[in-house]
């Protein structure tokens, strides 16, 4: 375990040390002490390594991620694990707007909750919300599968395309196109595993799954009204 | 009695025939017209700016003896690796999906053939662009289509879209005729929708966010990669300045002449700024900050020859990006697709209906058989033909107000036609020493 303080280091080195490592694909790891809210830490790592943050970070914390193992022991700022490729990135506490943005694949953690536009425009990538997840959450999500364990905010999966969302509390609101679907056995497996690999306590019959209707997928004069 | 001589039969200025066509149109469909390519109306361009030459108090320099520098470098204020670019012309970003992979081609070998950058565009980065592009600008765009890392890293610089010329405020739309396994697979979509594009990003909001966006992509790619900020023409004053503020190592400003993939009509011809005036505020903005040629500006909206090009450098651009010329010197719109462009309804020079994905000339489709009457070598040899004309007709003009750099052109060697353009580009009106708005008048 190589110990980092971010107190003494820069951004760049600090980063640079870490992108290094992810390239020897030896699967170090590394411990980063006072983060203090940085920016951009642990990001545009390829390769595996595995990170752990002593307390919480700033915006894009982990983007871009490909293979590498990131922890946050606090709570992350917006864009947490945005673009994200591969790996795991697991946020201890609450992650502010825009978790998991654009993300193409890996697993995206959050034990507490996550702000609004959780997910927003994902492309692949499964995200786990321990908690409650904010407004306008998976708005045009495009693939792959957002979880969450407790509510969701307003129009939940607004513009929708082919992620699926799936949802053990309330779900304030529906936006766009975005309707409650069956749950079959296939939808129950995939989520089991999904639980599983997030470390949730919960059983796949607690939840419901939201997916597109696919009304609005080739332009109708007659859904003008829904947008 | 004589008859009372009948007056020609008059057509309406307000209600003309164009227009109650589109009304027709509307009332038919009861859908906004969609289409590609820039504002259609006259606007002030550069026609109406003319170079005042050399005179007893100015010398030329000698054509085709005395030296005239075009080369630019972009990227100076903090990527590592600038691009080094042999002519101030480069290529707009234009996706693989609204152009076909022929086309596509065809730019990289010409840009490269000419020694200038070309640019992705929404939908990612295809091998075959990157290999047929010695410099390669790679957008990042609101929908991040396509966006990857990897791309990133091997980009040769990165180009934050915030907006375009042709739409400053909008999203895009790739209808479904274009959207095939190949698109839709880079975009992960499924095959056949309409794409819609989004107008913001996703994960940032105004200056503050754009700034850590910025540090982001640099701790990314090693700080090598010159940062892009591209606008549309807007409010080119506060919006260079914000993205000087942010970090941009190059703005990129596009006028209203710039084309789009597709969109409506009603918001090209009725959103944003002539290219013209854009240029002086931006500038302006520069100047103010103390960043004029630091932070280095690209210009592009409505620019199709070497006088273009001369007069955007004069008002103190760096560059300028070509886009919808680039398109026309490959074969867009030529009369030899005359027969096929009436059964589409229109007629060379006029086909705009590039998200239909019915392009003859096999540009804008992703049609394969279309796709196929575009030759990408010839396309490239096309396109590198015309960035040298471009280049020599910059050289011509800035030869003759005696610059030995195209970037030693200034506003003091321009002066306008119209009121309008004087106003738009600060330079005197022709024959005196006034423009609307000059201090101390």
């Amino acid at each position: 375990m190589t110990v980092l303080d971010a107190a003494n280091l820069s951004l760049r080195d600090l980063n640079q040390t870490l992108q290094a490592a992810a390239k020897t694909r030896s699967n170090e790891a590394f411990e980063i002490l006072n983060p203090r809210g940085s920016h951009a830490v642990a990001v545009g790592l390829d390769g595996p390594v595995t990170v752990t943050i002593k307390g919480s970070t700033g915006y894009y914390c982990a983007g871009m991620n490909k293979e590498a193992s990131v922890t946050v022991e606090g709570s992350a700022g917006p864009g947490t694990a945005e673009n994200m490729m591969s790996g795991v990135v697991t946020i201890e506490g609450d992650a502010s707007q825009y978790a998991g943005a654009t993300g193409h694949g890996g697993l995206l953690n959050i034990k507490g909750n996550a702000s609004s536009r959780c997910g927003i425009s994902m492309k692949g990538i499964d995200i786990v919300v321990h908690g409650n997840i904010g407004h306008m959450s998976a708005f045009m999500a495009q693939k792959g599968n957002l979880v969450v364990l407790g509510d969701a905010g307003d129009a939940l999966g607004d513009s929708l395309y082919e992620a699926r969302l799936f949802v053990r509390g309330e779900v304030k609101s529906l936006g766009a196109d975005c309707v409650e679907k069956e749950m079959r056995p296939e939808h129950l497996s995939l989520l089991e595993d999904l639980l599983a690999r997030a470390g949730a306590d919960a059983s796949p019959a607690e939840f419901r799954r939201y997916g597109s209707a696919r009304k609005l997928y080739n332009f109708n004069i007659d859904h003008a009204g829904e947008y | 009695m004589d008859k009372t001589p009948d007056t020609e039969p008059r057509q309406s200025w307000t209600f003309s025939r164009e227009t109650n066509s589109e009304i027709r149109r509307a009332a038919e469909s009861g859908i906004y017209d969609i289409r590609g390519g820039g504002a259609k109306r006259r606007v002030p361009h550069f026609d109406d700016l003319v170079f005042l030459g050399a005179s007893i108090s100015r010398y030329p320099l000698e054509g085709y003896r005395e030296k005239c520098e075009t080369a630019v470098t972009l990227g100076t204020r903090f990527a590592k690796k600038p691009i080094e670019l042999k002519i101030p012309i480069t290529i707009a970003g234009m996706s693989f999906g609204a152009l076909s992979g022929q086309a596509k081609e065809a730019l990289g070998r010409g840009a490269t053939l000419a020694g200038t950058s070309t640019t992705t565009g929404d939908g990612g980065m295809t091998p075959e662009e990157r290999g047929h592009s010695d410099k390669l600008v790679y957008q990042y765009l609101p929908s991040r289509y396509g966006m990857n890392p990897d791309d990133l890293r091997r980009a040769d610089a990165i180009e934050i879209v915030v907006g375009q010329g042709a739409k400053p405020g909008g999203g895009g739309m790739l209808l479904g005729q274009k959207i095939t396994e190949r698109v839709a697979g880079m975009r992960d979509l499924p095959e056949g929708i309409d794409q819609r594009s989004a107008c913001r990003h996703p994960d940032w909001t105004g200056p503050d966010d754009l700034e850590i966006k910025i540090l982001e992509l640099r701790e990314i790619t090693n700080w090598e990669k010159p940062i892009y900020v591209k606008i549309g023409g807007s409010r080119p004053y506060f919006d260079t300045a914000l993205a000087i503020k942010s970090g941009a190592d190059v703005i990129v400003l596009d006028g209203m002449q710039g084309g789009t993939a597709a969109t409506q009509d009603v918001f090209i011809e009725h959103v944003g700024l002539p290219t013209l005036a854009c240029i002086r505020p931006a500038v302006q903005a520069l100047q103010d900050l103390n960043m004029h040629r630091e932070v280095q500006l690209v210009v592009s909206g409505g620019i199709r020859n070497g006088a273009d090009v001369a007069k955007a450098l004069a008002l103190g651009a760096d560059a300028v990006a070509i886009g919808t010329a680039a398109l026309v010197a490959l074969g867009d719109n030529d009369p030899k697709w005359e027969e096929e462009y009436r059964k589409l309804g229109t007629t060379y020079g006029a086909y705009d209906d590039w998200h239909e994905g019915a392009d003859p000339a096999g540009i804008t489709t992703q049609d394969p058989v279309l796709a196929a009457r575009m030759d990408p070598v010839e396309g490239g040899r096309r396109l590198r033909n015309y960035l040298n004309v471009l280049t020599l007709e910059c050289q011509t003009l800035a030869r003759a107000c005696g610059k030995s750099h195209v970037h030693n052109l200034e506003p003091e060697d321009l002066c306008a036609l119209t009121m309008e353009a004087a106003a738009m580009a600060q330079v005197p009106l022709a024959g005196t020493d006034w423009y609307p708005g000059k201090p101390g008048f």
